[in-house]
């Protein structure tokens, strides 16, 4: 990594250096000179290539094997300014490398094929390819390959810029990284940052004194740890590259780094929640927040609170969820994926997330602390985060679209508003799942699992369930124990991750809109009586708990994220006693797809499948009663919704049956 | 020889290969990208296409006879050959390739192993018609150095 300032560019190719300060490339050298490496495990194609890129006078590396690919880009960080890969290789998914590269290495990835189908070019903009070429490969389209180089560096230099460089003291750097959060997110995708790009003119200017090249920053994973651990810590919502900068407090990484990073982890997560518009896919953004321990965070301090009837919650979500579990419907994948989530239990299944909640050490239980997920969550968060980061954008777009998580995913889109509303309700909680991760996560598990991380351990689930966060709002709260809430007023957990999570943070927004009407699924929660203020809030708790992130397992990253995506159930519920706010936790979904709580358990499918029938149901339950008065009335609809969701999942027996640790919720009990 | 009755020849050849449409335009690229420093290119470039085919085709045939066939195999190993086809040219033999991996795409196992026929003999066709292409290619230039 350059440490430098950024200005050197570090490519060492001299020619391909030739940045000019004003933005115009030397036109004398480059892009010859250009550092291609160019991988395709046939050997004729990489042949031709090979020929084809040198007739264009760009510097040729050639490798048949996306390891060996790997190993070479690690080892030189700054040895290739650009790599062509083929889709279809034997030892490793041409997409899997193009994560690995995008999150690793931060280098532009063409990607070819001889395939041409629409769904597979998708594939490749989804997991962030800057091109995608179709074999047989014309000269004419290599010679302009450069143009992503510079693009590439542009939209990072124009990071720098418009979050403030350090140089320039960070200015607007809250600005702009919202905006930028928020655009990401909600665009979830990091062309945005190419649109930013357009912008020369300013680049231009600014390229006379800034650094055209930053200095590579080479994320490696312990890095990248720091870096989640960060966000984790800061929340998704607060995250912005500032702060995170200051708490990694890694000499030489700039802000710029960091915000790009900070992109891609979003993307990251985005696509983990989401990425196929396919509700399955949602979960597969989810990251599992196995590793993400957000731990305690928002199930825990929701139980804690008591504002969320962990029971009702668990119920409802083991109602949703429990379709993707074994387990009384609750979509316990949350709960293996305990680990995930430091909540573990909100996201984690109801059952047996209540119990790890509860014993989840890590479970921070906010009782009004902002949770920070715990480095095993950050660690794990990081993981996801990476390949979130690319797939983020997917997420959201995904979310809104993709299955009923939609709702959800939709609300979570606006992490920022949410996040703002998390943080008022989030009164103790504050949990700041894992921002980061928490929007992939959301997303998915948006219904579910949201709510338990507000003390409702119980519901853990939410993480992997989208759909079920809907219902799962109430459900996510860390039900297991009900008796642990003390504070009633769940925090939603309104981690400010959430709102990174973009795509689930929508989910965010809108659920607690939403759950505010839906809310009434937490029926039995005891908290909800208590909390007849909270209840408002609880709701929005509970949608916060949607915001699980249902890792998703599917996706390649998901492999790796798997640790560190955990859950990012970031339930901003806000036990605050008049939380409308959203609490919507911003159940960070641990973008580890693996961790998968949620998806963990069922293998990711299920959750996504579960979170999306959830959200589904919840839609319908919801009912617009975004009103939060319409919340007591409608959480008495929770009744129905419950009932709803009962039926849809056959295995959620009435929160009896899960493993839940509710103290006998059930639906049936759900105190009006 | 002369030489340039044999740079007829071959360019007859080429021009054969052209209208026949065994050879499409991404030949012509191949050959533009040869040059002074590399007159062999598009030669080296055949010897391992015809190389690397045969034994694909050899692969896809063997599990073609297996039961149950691994159909997923047999079209990861037609995608391979339909990318590096394409890359050099090969236009016949592309076009056997997408109509086979349409047939096993439908399931019928009967119709995909005529089509693997068509292409194998499709291949062995090229085979024969490049190789001595080259050849002549060969001597000429070598005739030419002398």
């Amino acid at each position: 990594m350059n440490s430098s300032s950024g200005k050197s560019y570090m490519s060492t190719a001299s020619s391909s250096v030739i940045w000019k300060a004003g933005g115009d490339v030397v036109a004398d050298q480059f892009p010859a000179g250009l550092r291609v490496l160019v991988v395709d495990d046939d050997p004729t194609c990489l042949m031709i290539l090979e020929k084809m890129l040198k007739a264009c006078q760009y510097n040729v590396t050639k490798c048949n094997r996306a390891e060996t690919a790997l190993s070479m880009l690690r080892e030189n960080r700054n040895g290739f300014d650009i790599v062509i890969s083929d889709v279809h290789m034997p030892d490793m998914d041409g997409f899997k490398l193009l994560e690995h590269i995008g999150l690793e290495m931060d280098l532009p990835v063409i990607m070819m094929s001889a395939d041409d189908g629409k769904n597979v070019v998708m594939k490749g903009v989804t997991h962030g390819a800057c091109d995608y070429l179709i074999k047989p490969v014309r000269i004419e389209a290599l010679k302009n390959i450069w143009q992503h180089v510079v693009r590439k560096r542009k939209n990072e230099w124009k990071d720098f810029e418009q979050s403030g460089s350090v140089e320039e003291g960070d200015r607007q750097p809250k600005q702009s990284e919202d905006a930028d959060y928020s655009s990401s997110a909600n665009e979830g995708n990091w062309k945005s940052s190419k649109r930013r790009k357009d912008d020369e003119d300013e680049n231009d200017e600014r390229d006379d004194t800034s650094t055209l090249k930053k200095p590579r920053v080479v994320w490696s994973v312990e890095l990248h740890q720091q870096f989640v651990a960060a966000v984790n810590q800061l929340g998704i919502e607060k995250a912005v590259p500032k702060k995170i900068l200051e708490l990694m407090n890694v000499p030489g990484l700039t802000r710029e780094n960091v915000a790009s990073h900070l992109q891609k982890y979003r993307l990251y997560l985005r696509r983990l929640s989401g990425v196929s518009q396919h509700p399955s896919n949602l979960n597969n953004s989810f990251m599992n927040p196995q590793d993400a321990t957000f731990g305690p965070l928002d199930l825990q301090a929701l139980a804690a609170t008591g504002q969320l009837p962990a029971q009702s919650l668990a119920t409802l979500q083991a109602a949703g969820l429990g379709r993707s579990t074994a387990k009384s419907g609750i979509p316990m994948p949350l709960v293996d994926q305990r680990n995930i989530f430091s909540f573990e239990n909100p996201k984690l299944r109801f059952g047996e997330a209540q119990q790890h909640v509860n014993n989840n050490k890590q479970m921070n239980l906010l009782h009004g602390i902002p949770t920070t997920m715990e480095p095993k969550q950050l660690s794990g968060l990081h993981h996801t985060a990476q390949s979130m980061g690319n797939m983020n954008m997917p997420v959201l777009s995904h979310g809104s679209q993709s299955s009923q998580n939609n709702p959800l995913l939709m609300q979570m889109a606006q992490p920022q508003a949410r996040g703002q509303m998390l943080n008022d309700s989030t009164v103790g909680l504050a949990p700041r799942l894992l921002s980061p991760m928490g929007q992939p996560m959301l997303s998915n598990g948006m219904a579910t699992n949201v709510s338990t991380r507000n003390g409702v351990p119980e519901n853990i689930r939410a993480p992997s369930y989208n759909p079920v966060s809907q219902t799962s709002s109430m459900l996510n709260f860390p039900m297991n124990h009900t008796s642990e809430l003390p504070g009633n007023s769940f925090p939603l957990v309104s981690t400010p991750g959430i709102s990174s999570l973009a795509p689930k943070v929508a989910f965010q927004e809108d659920v607690n809109s939403e759950i505010k009407g839906s809310v009434g699924f937490m029926p039995s929660y005891d908290i909800f009586n208590d909390l007849n203020q909270h209840k408002p809030q609880n709701w929005e708790l509970q949608n916060v708990g949607m915001m699980f992130n249902t890792s998703q397992h599917s996706n390649s990253l998901q492999g790796n994220l798997d640790h560190t995506q955990s859950v990012l159930v970031q339930q901003g519920f806000s036990t605050g006693q008049n939380r409308n706010s959203t609490v919507i936790s911003k159940a960070m979904f641990s973008a580890g797809d693996s961790t998968g709580h949620v998806n963990a358990q069922n293998g990711n499918q299920h959750l996504n499948s579960l979170f999306v029938d959830n959200t589904v149901r919840v839609k319908s339950e919801r009912v617009a009663d975004a009103a939060p008065a319409n919340l007591y009335p409608d959480h008495f609809g929770q009744e129905d919704l419950m009932s709803a969701l009962l039926k849809q999942q056959d295995v959620i027996a009435p929160a009896e049956n899960n493993d839940f640790d509710f103290d006998g919720y059930s639906i049936d009990n759900i105190p009006v | 020889m002369e030489s340039k009755h044999v740079h007829e020849q071959i360019a007859a050849m080429r021009q054969s290969f052209f209208n026949e449409e065994v050879l499409n335009k991404n030949f012509s690229q191949l050959e533009q990208l040869e040059g002074k420093d590399n007159p062999n290119f598009v030669e080296e470039v055949f010897t391992m296409y015809l190389r690397d085919s045969i034994a694909f085709l050899e692969t896809i045939e063997e599990a073609m006879k297996t039961i149950p066939i691994d159909s997923i195999k047999v079209d990861s190993i037609l995608h391979q050959l339909k990318g590096s086809s394409a890359s050099v040219g090969a236009n016949k033999v592309l076009k056997e390739v997408n109509k086979t991996r349409q047939v096993l795409g439908k399931g019928n196992l009967e119709r995909t192993k005529a089509s693997i026929l068509e292409l194998r003999k499709e291949y062995d066709s090229f085979k024969a018609k490049l190789e001595p292409y080259f050849q002549l290619k060969q001597a000429n230039s070598m005739a030419q150095e002398k």
